[in-house]
């Protein structure tokens, strides 16, 4: 906690003397600060910042959960990195995921936004539908669409079929499964509709005037007032989106799972990211190898290598988007 | 941005209607092709939203084989289905984990972010900055990055896994994001109300909870809600720390598990499935105007 604590140290013992009077003032105001935070200070040193250190120590121990822990020094590290079969396909995975899924979520959830802003009838049915998705539970929203678009029996490939176009194997085929969660994920773009639609709807109306006078066509339109304007929050999607796809968890596994048709019960140990490790996530790798493998070294490596990258991400944000702090400073 | 803004959205944009001539009848057949050609897109997009939720609804209340066919109506309604789904070992139980998970844990959650945010929207001090970075750094890390020393402690040291008090707990620490949110909507609130609060010989926790919370119930509504979710749909939580103890498991990660044992059963994992995802539905419909402002403010307000 000193990080927070160590910069009001100096105003405690300025250089210059204070009136006992005002000091006792300070030193209550202080204190009344500290009271206000104390249950995130707590939570911070507690929930965050011992498990922190915490697996930075385990990622150079040997510990199965079992026996006492003892120092390997770099040995996970170089395991993790050279040895371990998952670890190149689950960063694949990731980063796949990463780019693709969010790339298509911002132009999509654009896309959307643009359309509610345009929409003269019916605006608030068509919100809805459009933002409720987004409420659903990612692990029922993941089974519905296993179901969905089940190969053989699915509603999605009957109607295919009946159109007579070739239906894909989706969540059972290793090509079409991430692109098949990408899917279920463009379902649920309702956050990111709304704030899109909010950003489109704040930009200055005398601009399109201006602009459709100069004789500005729908593209240019677009091209020089809104994207100018509603930049700040692309970014912000694109930055949140990254560092909430690098976390991507229950809907890859709880896909994988059901797809597989592998009957889970507790103690079961399956392979994770059927099809052929194609929807294995860092994450989920993390789990698997902390929770079935007890390789907790190993896990704590992986841990960190998502922290590092995650904290990369938040790090560009607060340089290229200053006002998620606060607007006075 | 306020909702206020979002319905200007709505607002028909129908100038000039009693002009004449052929410039306007023109201007008017533009109108409506465009009417027609945004009203199309529309439609074909909510087709792509609400389909599945049709798909999935007319499913769950197929017969056994009807469900296994991959007809899309069903030929009777089999409203027992949800029944059944009631009906099975354990389905009650993760209802009622499920509600205390995510009724302890918003309680918590606002409890202890209430305070925390108005500090820091509020109070100047050294540091502030440093902490509002360390909160949004917090706010973004994967939960994955820190579980297993977190897990080890509560499994080995406090024997508290098997049951979901390892998640509701840490929610009377503050919580990252519903700090940044309700700090967010603190900020909008103005000065002089706290200080003429103050004026009046209001200490800070008078002035907190008399002034402060009373002007920011939207906001801590918001937060309430988004926590409430949160906690609903979580899967990874009380996967960690319930998966050995079936009577633990919520909802979410029942779910799962309940499509397993029924393997062949579409109809009622698809009844399962509605039934997991009503009461975010219907608290949605009672507080949609707390969500899109919550929304907006994570995503917007700087």
């Amino acid at each position: 906690m000193s990080l927070v604590e160590s910069p009001e140290r100096p105003a405690a013992t300025a250089p210059r003397p204070k009136a006992p009077a005002l000091r006792r003032k300070h030193r209550g105001q202080r204190l009344r600060t500290l009271g206000f935070l104390s249950p995130w200070l707590v939570g911070f040193s507690v929930f965050f910042g011992y498990p922190l250190l915490a697996t930075v120590y385990f990622s150079f121990m040997h510990y199965n959960q079992i026996q006492q822990p003892s120092f390997v020094g770099l040995r996970n590290w170089k395991y993790v990195f050279t040895q371990m079969p998952l670890f190149g396909p689950a960063l694949w995975n990731t980063l796949w995921l990463v780019v693709v899924m969010v790339a298509l979520r911002v132009v999509f959830g654009l896309g959307i936004g643009l359309l509610v802003t345009k929409i003269k009838s019916g605006v608030g049915f068509f919100r809805t539908a459009f933002y409720l998705p987004y409420l659903a539970p990612p692990v029922a929203a993941t089974v519905a669409f296993v179901f969905l678009l089940n190969p053989g029996t699915g509603p999605v490939n009957e109607i295919l079929e009946a159109l007579g176009i070739p239906a894909p194997g989706w969540f059972n085929d290793a090509a079409w499964a991430k692109p098949s969660l990408v899917m279920l994920s463009l379902w649920g773009i309702g956050d990111l509709m709304v704030i899109f639609m909010a950003a489109l709807l704040d930009v200055p109306k005398e601009q399109y005037e201006a602009a459709e006078l100069d004789g500005a066509g729908a593209w240019a339109r677009f091209r020089y007032v809104t994207w100018p304007s509603i930049t700040p929050i692309v970014l912000f999607a694109v930055v949140t989106g990254v560092v909430q796809t690098m976390q991507y968890y229950t809907q890859a596994l709880v896909a994988g799972k059901l797809a597989s048709g592998v009957t889970i019960g507790p103690g079961t140990v399956i392979q994770p990211g059927y099809p052929d490790h194609s929807t294995l996530t860092v994450p989920q790798l993390v789990y698997s190898l902390g929770f079935q493998n007890f390789n907790t070294g190993a896990a704590c490596v992986l841990s960190l290598v998502l922290f590092v990258i995650a904290m990369a991400v938040t790090t560009l944000l607060m340089r290229k988007r200053a006002g998620l702090l606060p607007a006075e400073d | 941005m306020t909702t206020t803004t979002l319905r200007a959205g709505s607002a028909p944009a129908r100038t000039g209607t009693t002009d004449r001539g052929p410039a306007a009848s023109r201007a008017r057949r533009k109108r409506l092709l465009h009417w027609i050609a945004v009203h199309s897109v529309a439609v074909a997009a909510a087709l792509f939203f609400v389909l599945p939720f049709v798909f999935v609804f007319l499913t769950s209340v197929m017969s056994d084989d009807q469900a296994m066919s991959g007809e899309l109506w069903p030929h009777e309604w089999n409203w027992s289905n949800y029944a059944t789904v009631f009906a099975t070992p354990g389905f009650l139980d993760w209802w009622r984990n499920s509600l205390m998970y995510a009724g302890l844990g918003t309680l918590f959650t606002v409890g202890s972010a209430i305070p925390v945010a108005y500090a820091l929207a509020k109070f100047r001090f050294r540091g502030r900055r440093i902490a509002m970075l360390l909160v949004i750094s917090t706010m973004m890390l994967p939960p994955q990055v820190i579980v297993i020393p977190m897990y080890l402690v509560w499994a080995q040291q406090l024997h508290l896994s098997g049951s979901l008090w390892p998640l509701i707990i840490p929610m009377a620490f503050g919580d990252a994001y519903s700090i940044f949110l309700l700090r967010q909507f603190l900020l909008t609130i103005p000065q002089e109300y706290i200080e003429s609060a103050k004026v009046d010989g209001c200490g800070e926790v008078r002035t907190l909870l008399r002034i402060v919370v009373p002007m920011a119930k939207p906001g801590i509504a918001a937060v309430a809600l988004f926590q409430f979710f949160y906690c609903w749909n979580d899967y990874f939580g009380p996967q960690i720390y319930a998966a050995q103890n079936p009577a633990a498991w919520t909802l979410s990660y029942g779910l799962e598990s309940f499509k397993s044992a029924h393997n062949v059963n579409w109809n009622l994992t698809m009844a399962a499935t509605l039934l997991v995802m009503a009461p975010v539905i219907i608290v949605f419909f009672f507080a949609q105007k707390a969500f899109v402002e919550g929304v907006t403010l994570t995503g917007v307000k700087g």
